[in-house]
């Protein structure tokens, strides 16, 4: 072993290192942000869920019930409702994801010691399910303090329902199939484009092709447009395994399953162009994918409840395709719902598209300065 | 745009360009005559490259004045790329497509009419030797095979201009008197070339020439014009022991370079210095080395080393 020579590459490298930027904000980047993303993330004890709530009873006793399960900060009033039918449809929009019900014979059915009110509960993630179920052990002491002694001697729990919706078995496959759609696509469709376009560059097609009368938007549409098929043929073979290996319904309709996964697609596409104008090397290229992917892993509400975040890591989420597309691949598939009850979802994917897309195409320079 | 303006394709005033502190190319005039193969010699590095690009508008100056084609570059760059074809220094073509694919792709790029495409494919498959090749994938030919194919997809649209950077650099030397026939009969045809090279040789079989030194133009005109003008100031020396002998020369007064080519040197002297024989004589007797000074007459390698020189002697370059 010569010393002499080991130190050298030793210095060559951190002197490569030095100068590669990247892989420098990798070395130290990734770690820190894994760091902050799972402490966030890992977070079961959920808060602040929307709910809906439906007190067609409206006495001071089922107020008071209705505000015990508030003060417990597991929901968070969005909605009023009339009937649990409203509920359900807001349910089935992703309006909600708990609905609490307060039959009109509240008082009748406390005396009677029956189901003093209902909680209704989007099944299809299993975290809410369970967020639910704590929900229905609120206690209806401060809603009956005169009637405390013969209450207690009901078994706690037993006086408020929990309906679970779409998910009855709570199986966690129903959650992660389609949210596998969207992260297996996540990760292929950014990094085919971005290697697609750098390839060219690093193996000089590209000089060739800034030479000739193509112009940028072309390029860059015509770059896209074979990978929207390879993106479908992936979304049929997780849905086909999906529907195959776990039994995963298709309550919604099939076509819009396709829309739903057509607009992703789409999506992540622009964004891998976008990273392509900017990338030097096919290495950098996938350094900058990891960088998109492991955000959207983390936060789009795929891996961990959307509802468990922060607000300031929700609002970074918004800007993830993933998110969206969780929301609405969910609805569509679990809940049966239409993307045209989900328009906003479909909105920000579009837009997101445009904006990437529109991003590429100015940055693209048919020039090498 | 006068009358004169029409034998003209290129006209560059003052182009230069800098990267940072690097200055690629420094203040270049050129005049490209139409329907001619106009060269540009030059070592590595010296701006071949970076001028070609931006002649084709595909850098922007750092100053100066581009006309091609009557067209103002870079402004008017996409008015000029359908007429112009560019074979780019590395193979650039794609080599995971086959000869006729790659054909077909440059053929849909440049807008050659749909109807007379196959057509022109078949023509330029048979013109550049590929008929039992039209299969074969571009990454597994030869150097000159790929080099034929480059051309070929430059020309699929018959451009009026072509810029070819080093386009032989990797090839055999059979090969590029093959492709060099190709340059002419497009010349013949009403095409005008502008060839960059490193390579004495193929700068000899150019109409025109001009000579880049580290971004500088250092002259320009015709091989012969300028091998004419060193007429006198090259020898030949035989000597016993030549690596001595090109030692001793080097520090005679009036010699700008010695560069050994097998047994003998090649001696270029300075300009006005009409006794640089004698004195080589004198120096060579004086160091003990029976030699013998034969004039010979100047080659493009001459004019090079007498441009770049300068006056002065250049141990590093002469060796």
């Amino acid at each position: 072993m010569n010393w002499r020579r080991l130190w050298a590459i030793v210095v060559k490298e951190l002197r490569q290192l030095r100068r590669d930027r990247i892989t420098l904000a990798m070395v130290i980047g990734i770690p820190a942000i894994q760091l902050v993303l799972f402490g966030y993330a890992i977070n079961t004890n959920l808060r602040g869920l929307d709910a809906g709530i439906a007190d067609q009873a409206n006495t001071a006793g089922s107020r008071a019930l209705v505000l015990d399960m508030l003060a417990t900060g597991v929901v968070a009033p969005v909605a009023r409702a009339d009937t649990p039918q409203e509920l359900m449809a807001m349910i089935r929009r992703g309006r909600i994801g708990i609905g609490i019900v307060v039959p009109p014979d509240f008082e009748r059915r406390r005396i009677d010691g029956r189901e003093v009110a209902q909680v209704l509960v989007d099944g299809s993630d299993t975290a809410v399910q369970a967020a639910a179920a704590q929900l229905a052990q609120t206690p209806l002491d401060s809603a009956a303090p005169d009637m405390r002694a013969p209450l207690a001697s009901t078994p706690p729990g037993g006086r408020i329902s929990v309906v679970g919706f779409y998910n009855p078995q709570r199986r966690s496959a129903l959650n992660i199939v389609p949210g596998l759609i969207g992260v297996i696509l996540t990760m292929t469709m950014v990094l085919f484009t971005a290697i697609a376009v750098v390839r060219e560059r690093e193996r000089g097609n590209m000089e060739l092709l800034i030479a000739t009368p193509l112009s940028s938007t072309e390029l860059m549409v015509g770059k896209v447009l074979p990978y929207v098929a390879i993106g479908l043929v992936q979304t049929s073979v997780v849905l086909a395994l999906g529907v195959w290996l776990f039994d995963v319904p298709i309550r919604g309709s099939l076509l819009e399953v396709y829309l739903a996964s057509g607009l992703l697609i789409l999506a992540n596409l622009a964004l891998g162009l976008l990273i392509s104008t900017r990338a030097q090397s096919q290495f950098q290229a996938m350094q900058m994918t990891f960088f998109v992917f492991l955000p959207s892993i983390l936060l789009s509400g795929f891996m961990f409840p959307f509802a468990g975040m922060p607000k300031s890591v929700q609002w970074f989420a918004e800007v993830l395709p993933l998110t969206h597309f969780l929301r609405l691949i969910r609805g569509v598939m679990l809940r049966g719902a239409g993307l045209r009850e989900m328009w906003g979802e479909v909105l920000a994917l579009a837009a997101f598209t445009l904006l990437m897309m529109a991003l590429a195409i100015l940055r693209f320079r048919k020039r090498l300065d | 745009m006068t009358a004169a303006d029409d034998s003209v394709a290129i006209r560059a005033r003052g182009l230069t360009r800098r990267f940072g502190k690097l200055v690629a190319v420094d203040h270049v005039d050129l005049e490209v005559p139409m329907k001619r193969v106009y060269g540009f010699l030059g070592p590595n590095g010296s701006g071949k490259s970076t001028t070609i690009r931006m002649l084709c508008g595909l850098l922007t100056p750092s100053e100066g004045e581009i006309e091609v084609l009557g067209l103002r570059i870079p402004a008017q760059a996409d008015e000029l790329r359908p007429r112009i074809g560019y074979m780019t220094q590395k193979f650039s073509l794609f080599e995971d497509l086959s000869v006729r694919e790659n054909l077909e792709f440059l053929a849909a790029i440049q807008g050659v009419p749909k109807a007379t495409t196959k057509r022109r494919i078949d023509e330029l498959i048979a013109q550049y030797h590929f008929g039992d090749r039209q299969q074969q994938l571009a990454g597994t030919m030869s150097g000159g095979q790929k080099q034929r194919l480059a051309l070929a997809c430059a020309v699929i649209h018959e451009p009026q201009l072509l810029f070819l950077d080093e386009p032989t650099s990797a090839v055999d030397p059979e090969s590029r008197r093959d492709f060099w026939e190709k340059l002419f009969e497009l010349a013949d045809a009403g095409t005008t070339l502008l060839v960059s090279t490193h390579l004495m040789d193929e700068a000899e079989r150019c109409h025109r020439l001009a000579i880049l030194d580290r971004g500088v133009l250092v002259a320009d005109g015709t091989p012969h014009e300028l091998t004419a003008r060193l007429e006198g100031r090259t020898f030949t020396v035989e000597a016993t022991d030549p690596r001595r002998a090109q030692r001793t020369l080097v520090d005679v007064p009036g010699v700008l370079g010695v560069a050994q080519v097998g047994n003998t040197l090649r001696v270029l002297g300075a300009d006005g210095a009409g006794d640089a024989p004698q004195r080589m004589g004198q120096a060579l007797a004086a160091a003990g080395q029976p030699a013998r000074v034969v004039p010979a007459p100047p080659n493009l390698e001459d004019v090079f080393v007498a441009a770049t020189r300068n006056g002065s002697v250049d141990r590093e370059r002469a060796a």
